[in-house]
């Protein structure tokens, strides 16, 4: 208890003015622009935004992939210096290794942090019993359906206790009924364990539902266009999404995406050559 | 840690159901203004006990009719096959027995009677036993030595592009030379014609096994290696517990494959250079004129070459049991 405790004043995320640039065809281009963004230890955070705007390498950054072409990332105080397991990741595609069992898949991290067989083997057990997967240990990730495959990936994550999770878009393979248990199962882990969560979605309900704060982005160049505190209370239920409040989020997310995906599709078409002048963008952002 | 946690598992009744029909009698208050003037549902509810819990061995129906199916056509196919070597050796018969002499000459080719007769008088003997041995060590040793080499390289190269580009042009030339023509200047190479036999085995098995080695390592799917490096995983476990056994089908494929090519080799390093083994004692029977051994000669390598194919295959399926699961279940 101690423990879990002291750790909950860890896994402070911190963008500081970042910019991503990727050399396409010998010309640079910023992906991401003047990005800051802020996940207090124990907060969750969701960041939304219109396709290509740069949401997978804001979190590409913060897992130690990719390196900003300019700005700070600190995760603790400390410069991000490349992967570690105190970074707990999941993927958008199923990332199980297929040639290891369920509990395998679990045990992996911990194997590599040189933990005994003995503990190793209880420790994952519990876990797969908490997620409701035990009885399916043994079983190889192709014989999971979609939603399983994804808690698993979630377990083996959390499994070597880090402070963060960083997930991109991690239900958007599944269907709208294993989604909503999907949810159920984060928010419960999430509030039991006490860490950080950047979570990345294109699903305006599921942000809200999930979150402290969202971060929306404009087209791409990203940068943050708004960042909203979600004020409904914990723990959340399934009846909250009818509430006026959260009816009231949603809109005004809807809004503040649909112009940056109008702005996003714009600049696609012009630069598609169809001619077309959207008029929006910065215009766009502007009248709100 | 964790002993605090609950969750909800999937076998717990569906939420979005449950969800629905607590939304039905929730208080106006918290409804929205659409939901107030849609009048409520009349939602009936069945009681279905809770959704039974996700057996992880699905009950198979008409295991029998499958079974009667599956053996139906098993039979149909062994009829077949029955029908198809039946058929070869007829036509061997015949060509032999009537000394069929019209452009391809039957006139000197032993008749299956011949060649049984002669096979069952050479089994038991020594000299005859000693060849199949000694073909068989090469292939081994060749064969084993291939794979070491092709596997650890493929996997380096496939990792570190430096290495590739450094080693790669050389091989690419090497490659499209076939294993016979080394064999003058393998004879030179070795002190002994056994070494030389054996590497021309090895060339034979080496560039297939090395070539998938490196296309498996280019088809391990990144986010399995970005997943491992999350957690902890540094470049040698990386190498042995990801790349390895991601890259394991296309390495079969190619040990498959190598296998074949190493027999081709061995079999012409051995009719050529002249020292035992199958290969040899074919090649001296058409010098000794004693023509039923040739065929002897021609029908132990078949054998002996789908052995092998056969152990390869049997590996792969101890090596990746995972393999199997996938198809199990859309069978
Ligand atoms: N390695 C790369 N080289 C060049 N351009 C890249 C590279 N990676 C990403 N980009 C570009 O950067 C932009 C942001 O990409 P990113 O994957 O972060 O978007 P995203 O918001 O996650 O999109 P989606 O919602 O579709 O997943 C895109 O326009 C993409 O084309
Ligand atoms: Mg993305």
């Amino acid at each position: 208890m101690m423990a879990s405790e002291a750790k909950a004043a860890k896994g402070h995320i911190d963008l500081r003015d970042i910019r991503v640039s990727f050399t396409q065809n010998g010309a640079a281009l910023d992906a991401v622009r003047g990005v800051t963004l802020d996940v207090k230890p124990g907060e969750f955070v969701s960041v939304v935004g219109p396709s290509g705007c740069g949401k997978s390498t804001l979190l590409n950054i913060v897992a130690g992939f990719l390196k900003p072409s300019a700005g700070e990332a600190r995760v603790d105080g400390l410069p991000i210096s490349g992967p570690g397991a105190d970074r707990g990741v999941v993927f958008q595609q199923y990332s199980l290794f297929p040639w290891l069992k369920v509990r395998e898949n679990v045990e992996f991290g911990l194997k590599m942090q040189g933990m005994g067989r003995a503990e190793r083997e209880s420790r994952a057990r519990t876990l797969l019993g908490l997620a409701g997967l035990l009885s399916f240990e043994n079983h190889y990730p192709d014989q999971l359906s979609g939603g399983m495959k994804q808690r698993v990936g979630i377990v083996r994550a959390l499994a070597t206790g880090p402070q963060v999770l960083l997930m991109d878009e991690p239900f958007g393979a599944l269907d709208a009924q294993t989604r909503v248990v999907m949810q159920e199962i984060l928010t419960n882990m999430w509030q039991q364990l006490r860490l950080s969560v950047l979570f990345i979605t294109h699903d305006i309900e599921e942000s809200i539902f999930l979150s402290d704060k969202v971060y929306v982005m404009t087209a791409r160049p990203g940068r943050i266009k708004a960042e909203i505190p979600i004020p409904l209370p914990r723990p959340r239920t399934a009846e909250m999404t009818s509430s006026p409040t959260f009816m009231a989020l949603h809109r005004q997310l809807k809004a503040l995406i649909r112009e940056e995906s109008l702005a996003a599709m714009g600049g696609e078409l012009k630069e598609g050559g169809l001619g077309q002048d959207w008029h929006l963008g910065e215009q766009g952002v502007g009248a709100l | 840690m964790a002993t605090a946690i609950r969750m909800r598992s999937l076998a717990d009744p569906p939420v979005a159901g449950a969800a629905a029909a607590e939304a039905a009698v929730q208080p106006a208050s918290l409804r929205n203004v659409e939901e107030v003037m849609t009048p409520p549902l009349a939602i009936k509810r069945h009681d279905v006990g809770g959704a039974p819990p996700m057996a992880p061995a699905i009950a198979q129906p008409a295991m029998g009719a499958r079974l009667l199916g599956r053996l139906r056509t098993q039979l149909g196919s062994l009829a077949l096959s029955v029908l198809s070597i039946g058929l070869l050796l007829g036509f061997w018969y015949l060509g032999t027995e009537y000394r069929w002499d019209f452009y391809i000459r039957f006139t000197n080719v032993p008749t299956p009677g011949e060649v049984y007769t002669e096979f069952m008088g050479l089994i038991g003997s020594a000299k005859f036993q000693a060849n199949i041995g000694i073909s068989l060590g090469r292939i081994m040793l060749g064969f084993c030595i291939a794979t070491g080499l092709g596997v650890l390289l493929g996997l380096l190269c496939g990792r570190y592009a430096l290495l590739k580009g450094l080693l790669f042009p050389a091989l690419e030339v090497l490659r499209p030379i076939p294993a016979i023509a080394w064999v003058p200047i393998s004879i030179m190479l070795w002190p002994t014609t056994e070494t030389s036999i054996v590497f021309i085995t090895f060339i034979g098995a080496f560039f297939p096994i090395l070539l998938n080695t490196l296309h498996g390592v280019a088809a391990v799917d990144p986010v399995l290696i970005r997943a491992a490096r999350c957690l902890g995983a540094g470049e040698v476990a990386l190498m042995t517990r990801v790349i390895l056994p991601g890259a394991l089908p296309h390495i079969f494929t190619g040990l498959a494959v190598g296998m074949g090519v190493a027999w081709v080799s061995l079999i012409a390093a051995e009719m050529i250079s002249g020292q035992f083994g199958v290969g040899y004692f074919t090649w001296e029977a058409y010098s000794l004129i004693e023509y039923p051994h040739i065929v002897i000669g021609m029908l132990v390598i078949g054998v002996l070459g789908l052995l092998c194919s056969g152990g390869i295959r049997l590996l792969s399926r101890l090596v990746m049991p995972w393999q199997r699961v996938g198809t199990k279940e859309n069978a």
